[in-house]
C-alpha cells in the first residue's frame, strides 16, 4: 500500500569520517588507508556505514557480512584498534571522532577487509568437533538424557560463532600462526564437556603438541574480545589441567589402557 | 576454467545442504560429494533461526494434530501426502540432531523440552534457547566434518547450472578469493540455497539470501511454485527488520498497541486471557498477526519511532530470570541495537519479510522435473507450507527433506551414467565475464536493488492491490532491461563483491518477477496473499491450486496452475481463537469422525 511507507530510514543528519585500510592485491604494493565522509544516524552500525560507502560512494570496497545480528560471525574486523563485529558496533558510540576500520589482526589479508579464514577452519576440523558417542544409541531409542546441570558444563562453549575475534586478540597466535588458538580450544571443550561424548582422549591428544594448549601464556584477552561470552580462556585453562594430568598419567600406565575414547 | 568431476553436487551448505551431504555420505559412502557454498557453512542463514523446530513428543499431542495445524495454517494449499510424510519424520530427525550433539534445551529430568508456537494446537517446538538455527547449523557443519567423501568448496559462488540432454550435468562456480571459474560435473545436483527475502527492503534475512538457486533452476525450465506467498513475520526490529522470535510469544509475551491494548482480540483471535492459550491471540499464525498490524497502523493505533510505526512486544511480566534463560539472544539484540532492557521496557516491533513459502517445484522425493536435479529447504516448494508457513516448520523441513534430497540424489547418481562434460561451460564463463567488463551507462546496481526492494514492498506487501502489483511488475521489467546498462566500478578478480552482488541482483529480479506475476494472477485472498481490490475472499473453486511460474527469456514469466493434493482434510474455514474452538466443536458434532478438521 502506497500511503504508508513500509520501510523508513532515520534521517542521516550527521557525518562521520571512516578510515578504511584498503588492499587490492594486483594494484597495491601494501595496504593504504582511504578516508570516506559518510552521513549517518544514531541507529547505524559500523557495518551499515560500510554498506553505505559501498552502495553510494565506492563499489570497489570489499568486506564480508551477512546476518547483521551478531550470529553468523562474518563481519569481524579491527575497529579503532579493537577486534569487533561491525554489525553490533554502533557509530554513535565512536562519533564524532574518525572511525578506523582494518582487517582482523593476525590473519593474512586477501583484499581490503577480507582475511584468510581457511586456516582457522582447518584448526576446527582438526580437533574432532563432533560427538563420538560414549554409548551408541538408535534413533528409535530416543534422545540421550542430559540434565540442565550436565548441559551447563559445555553450553557456553557451544555458543562460539567462529568470528575469530579471539584470534585477532591473541598475542600467541600472532607470534605463531600454527597455535591451535582460543576458538578451536573452546570448541574442543564444548565436546569434551558433553556427557554424551566419549572422544575426550582423542581430542586431548590432538592438542598435546607444541602448537597445542601449551602455547597459551594465559593472557586472557581472548575472553575479553569474545562477543558471545564464550570465555575461551577458561576452555584453554581446563585443558591445560587435563593435558598435564594426561601427561603424567602416561608415565603410570600405557596410553592404550588409559582413559581412551572408547573405554 | 578448472574442472572437477563428482557424483553429487550440493549447492548451499546451510541446514538443508549439510543435512543432504551427510545423508548422501551415509547412504552411499562410495560416492564423491561436492558441497559448495558462497560463504563458509556456518555463515549460512540457517544460523539466524531462533525459535525452534517442530516434532511431536508429548503424549497428548499427535501427528494428526501437527498435520492439521500445518494444513490449516497453510490455508489448505498444502500437499497433504507430503505433509503426512513430513510430520512423521520430524521427531526422528530432531532426535538425530540430538544424537549429533545439538544442545536442545532440557527439562530437569534430562528429557528435551518443547515450547508453544503460533498456530499450534499443542506445544511441540524443540528449542535450543533462542539460538535453535545457530545450534542446528553448527551441529550439522561439525558433524559433516567426519565424512571424508564430502569435499567442500567454501566461498564458491554458483554462476549457472549445466543441463544437457534433459538432465542436469553440474554447475559452474566462481571462486571468490581468486575470481577463477571451476566447472563441477556431477551426476546429480541438490539445490539448497535458501530463500529470497532480500528482494524486499525490510526483511529479517542475511545479505546472502538472494534466491540464487531458485533463479538458476527457473532459468533451466523448472517452474517456481506458489511464489506469491511471502511471509511477513509480525515481530521484527523497525529499520533493520531483524527478528524477535515467535518464541517470545510462545513464552507468553503480549502484543500491545499505543493505548496498551492487546489489539489482536479485535481481529478474530480473542478473547484475551492473561495466560497464553495455544492458537489464541499472540499465538495466532504469522499472516494474521502481520495483517492485524497493518490495520492498527491505519487506525492510528501504532507507536511512532524514528524508524517508522511499531507495536509493542511486552515481555515484562515473564520476569528477568525467565527472559534471560529462554530468550538470551532477544535480550542481547534489544539491549545492543535498541538500548532496551526487555525485562523493564516493551520492545517496539513491526512486520518484516521473513520467508519464501514457494520455491523450486519438487515432488515428495525432492525431485524436480529436470532429471537429476533435487531441491530442499527454503529454496524448494515440496508442498508443506501452502499459503502460510507455520512457525518451527522450516527447521524441521530442512532436516527432513535435506535428508531425503541427499538420499535420493545418491540413488540417482548410482544409477546414472557419468556426467557429460558440457560444452556450455565456456559460454557461462564468458557471460559472467561480460558483466564484469561491460561498458554500461554508469548506473550503480545498488540503486537498482533498492528500487526493486521498495517496489516489492509497495506492490507485494501484506495487503495487495491490482494496480500496485502491475506497477511492481512494470518496475521489475524495467530494472531487468537496465541490467544491460550497469557498469561495475570494480574490474578486478580477487574478492570482487561488486561483481557478485550484480550477478545476485540478476537472480533477485527473476525471483521477484515470479513473485509479482504469480501474485497478480491469483484473484483471491489466501494465507499470506491478501487482496483488497475485490478479491478479499478465498476462492477454492478457482484457486485451490498451486501457481507455477515459468521462466521466459526476455519477457515476463507465464503463470499456470497445478492441482493440490487433498488426502483426508477437506478445505474448511480457517479460524483461530474462540472462532477456531467453535469451528472445531461444530466439525466434531457434525461428523463424529476423528479425521475431521479441528482447526
Amino acid at each position: 500500500m502506497s500511503e504508508v511507507p513500509t520501510s523508513e530510514i532515520m534521517e542521516r543528519t550527521k557525518t562521520i569520517e571512516l578510515r578504511v585500510l584498503r588492499y587490492r592485491p594486483v594494484s597495491d604494493h601494501e595496504p593504504v588507508f582511504q578516508a570516506y565522509q559518510v552521513p549517518y544516524s544514531d541507529d547505524m552500525s559500523v557495518l551499515q556505514v560500510l554498506q553505505s560507502v559501498k552502495d553510494t560512494q565506492d563499489g570497489t570496497l570489499s568486506f564480508r557480512w551477512s546476518c547483521r545480528m551478531a550470529i553468523c560471525g562474518s563481519c569481524g574486523m579491527m575497529i579503532n584498534g579493537d577486534p569487533r563485529l561491525a554489525c553490533n558496533t554502533f557509530v554513535r558510540d565512536l562519533a564524532p571522532n574518525p572511525v578506523t576500520v582494518e582487517p582482523l589482526r593476525n590473519f593474512p589479508i586477501e583484499r581490503d577487509l577480507v582475511v584468510t579464514v581457511g586456516d582457522f577452519v582447518k584448526k576446527i576440523e582438526s580437533i574432532y568437533p563432533y560427538i563420538i558417542p560414549k554409548t551408541p544409541k538408535s534413533i528409535e531409542a530416543g534422545e540421550y538424557l542430559q540434565t540442565p546441570a550436565q548441559m551447563a558444563a559445555y553450553e557456553s562453549f557451544s555458543d562460539c560463532i567462529n568470528c575469530m575475534l579471539c584470534y585477532a586478540a591473541c598475542p600467541q597466535f600472532g607470534a605463531n600462526p600454527d597455535f591451535i588458538g582460543p576458538g578451536a580450544m573452546a570448541l574442543l571443550q564444548r565436546y569434551n564437556g558433553d556427557s554424551r561424548d566419549g572422544g575426550q582422549q582423542l581430542r586431548l591428544d590432538s592438542i598435546a603438541g607444541e602448537d597445542g594448549v601449551w602455547s597459551c601464556t594465559a593472557v586472557g584477552v581472548c575472553s575479553d574480545a569474545c562477543p558471545k561470552q564464550v570465555d575461551p580462556a577458561n576452555a584453554v585453562n581446563q585443558n591445560k589441567t587435563k593435558s598435564a594430568l594426561d601427561f603424567f598419567l602416561r608415565f603410570i600406565r600405557p596410553k592404550d589402557q588409559g582413559a581412551g575414547a572408547k573405554s | 576454467m578448472h574442472h572437477v568431476d563428482t557424483d553429487i553436487l550440493i549447492l548451499g551448505a546451510g541446514g538443508a545442504g549439510l543435512r543432504a551431504a551427510i545423508a548422501a555420505a551415509q547412504s552411499a559412502p562410495e560416492l564423491n560429494i561436492a558441497l559448495v557454498s558462497k560463504v563458509f557453512p556456518m555463515r549460512s542463514h540457517t544460523v539466524a533461526a531462533e525459535g525452534g523446530s517442530a516434532g511431536v513428543v508429548q503424549s497428548h499431542d499427535s501427528l494428526e494434530n501437527h498435520f492439521h495445524d500445518t494444513v490449516a495454517g497453510g490455508d489448505w494449499l498444502c500437499e497433504q501426502d507430503v505433509v503426512d510424510y513430513f510430520v512423521s519424520r520430524c521427531t526422528p530427525e530432531m532426535v538425530q540432531l540430538e544424537h549429533w550433539g545439538c544442545p536442545w534445551s532440557r527439562k530437569p529430568d534430562g528429557h528435551i523440552n518443547v515450547r508453544a508456537f503460533g498456530g499450534m494446537k499443542i506445544e511441540r517446538t524443540w528449542f535450543a534457547a533462542d539460538r535453535s538455527g545457530f545450534h542446528i547449523l553448527h551441529t550439522l557443519f561439525q558433524t559433516s566434518i567426519q565424512f571424508p567423501s564430502i569435499r567442500r568448496f567454501d566461498e564458491y559462488f554458483c554462476v549457472d547450472l549445466l543441463s544437457d540432454e534433459g538432465r542436469v550435468q553440474g554447475a559452474v562456480m566462481l571462486a571468490l578469493s581468486t575470481g577463477e571459474f571451476t566447472a563441477i560435473h556431477a551426476k546429480a545436483v541438490v539445490i539448497a540455497t535458501g530463500g529470497a527475502g532480500r528482494v524486499y527492503s525490510q526483511n529479517t534475512n542475511g545479505g546472502i539470501v538472494t534466491g540464487d538457486g531458485m533463479a538458476l533452476a527457473y532459468r533451466h525450465g523448472v517452474p517456481l511454485r506458489d511464489m506469491e506467498f511471502v511471509q511477513y513475520h509480525p515481530t521484527c526490529m523497525p529499520g533493520t527488520g531483524l527478528l524477535f522470535t515467535e518464541a517470545c510469544r510462545g513464552e507468553g509475551a503480549f502484543l500491545l498497541n499505543k493505548n496498551g491494548d492487546r489489539y489482536l482480540q479485535d481481529y478474530g483471535l480473542g478473547p484475551a486471557s492473561p495466560e497464553p492459550r495455544n492458537k489464541f491471540m499472540e499465538l495466532g499464525p504469522r499472516d494474521r498477526l502481520s495483517q492485524a498490524f497493518w490495520h492498527e497502523e491505519r487506525k492510528g493505533n501504532t507507536v511512532s519511532t524514528p524508524q517508522g510505526a511499531t507495536v509493542l512486544l511486552d515481555l515484562r511480566h515473564l520476569g528477568r530470570a525467565k527472559i534471560k534463560e529462554r530468550l538470551p539472544l532477544i535480550c542481547e539484540m534489544a539491549e545492543q541495537f535498541m538500548g532496551i532492557d526487555p525485562a523493564t521496557t516493551p520492545i517496539p516491533v513491526r512486520p518484516a519479510v521473513h520467508y519464501t513459502m514457494g520455491g523450486i517445484l519438487v515432488d515428495i522425493n525432492t525431485a524436480s522435473p529436470l532429471a537429476g536435479l533435487y531441491a530442499a529447504g527454503e529454496c524448494s516448494s515440496v508442498g508443506i507450507h501452502g499459503a502460510n508457513r507455520l512457525g518451527s516448520n522450516s527447521l524441521a523441513e530442512l532436516s527432513v527433506f535435506g535428508r531425503v534430497a541427499g538420499e535420493q540424489a545418491a540413488k540417482f547418481a548410482k544409477m546414472a551414467g557419468p556426467a557429460k562434460r558440457s560444452t556450455q561451460t565456456e559460454a557461462v564463463e564468458a557471460k559472467a565475464l561480460a558483466l564484469l567488463t561491460q561498458k554500461g551507462d554508469g548506473e550503480r546496481h545498488a540503486t537498482m536493488r533498492a528500487e526493486m526492494a521498495a517496489s516489492m514492498e509497495k506492490g507485494c506487501g501484506i495487503y495487495r492491490l491490482g494496480p500496485e502489483m502491475r506497477e511492481t511488475c512494470d518496475t521489475l521489467a524495467n530494472l531487468k532491461q537496465r541490467m544491460a546498462g550497469v557498469t561495475l566500478e570494480d574490474k578486478s578478480r580477487v574478492w570482487n563483491t561488486d561483481w557478485i552482488t550484480a550477478i545476485e541482483l540478476g537472480y533477485q529480479l527473476d525471483v521477484a518477477e515470479a513473485m509479482a506475476h504469480s501474485a497478480i494472477a491469483r484473484e483471491e485472498s489466501r494465507g499470506a496473499h491478501q487482496r483488497i481490490d475485490g478479491f478479499e475472499q478465498r476462492d477454492d473453486a478457482r484457486f485451490l491450486r498451486h501457481s507455477l511460474a515459468h521462466y521466459q527469456d526476455g519477457g515476463p514469466p507465464t503463470i499456470s496452475y497445478g492441482p493440490v493434493k487433498i488426502t483426508h482434510l477437506p478445505p474448511a474455514q480457517r479460524a483461530y481463537g474462540a472462532l477456531g474452538e467453535q469451528a472445531d466443536a461444530a466439525a466434531r458434532a457434525t461428523a463424529g469422525n476423528k479425521d475431521v478438521a479441528h482447526v
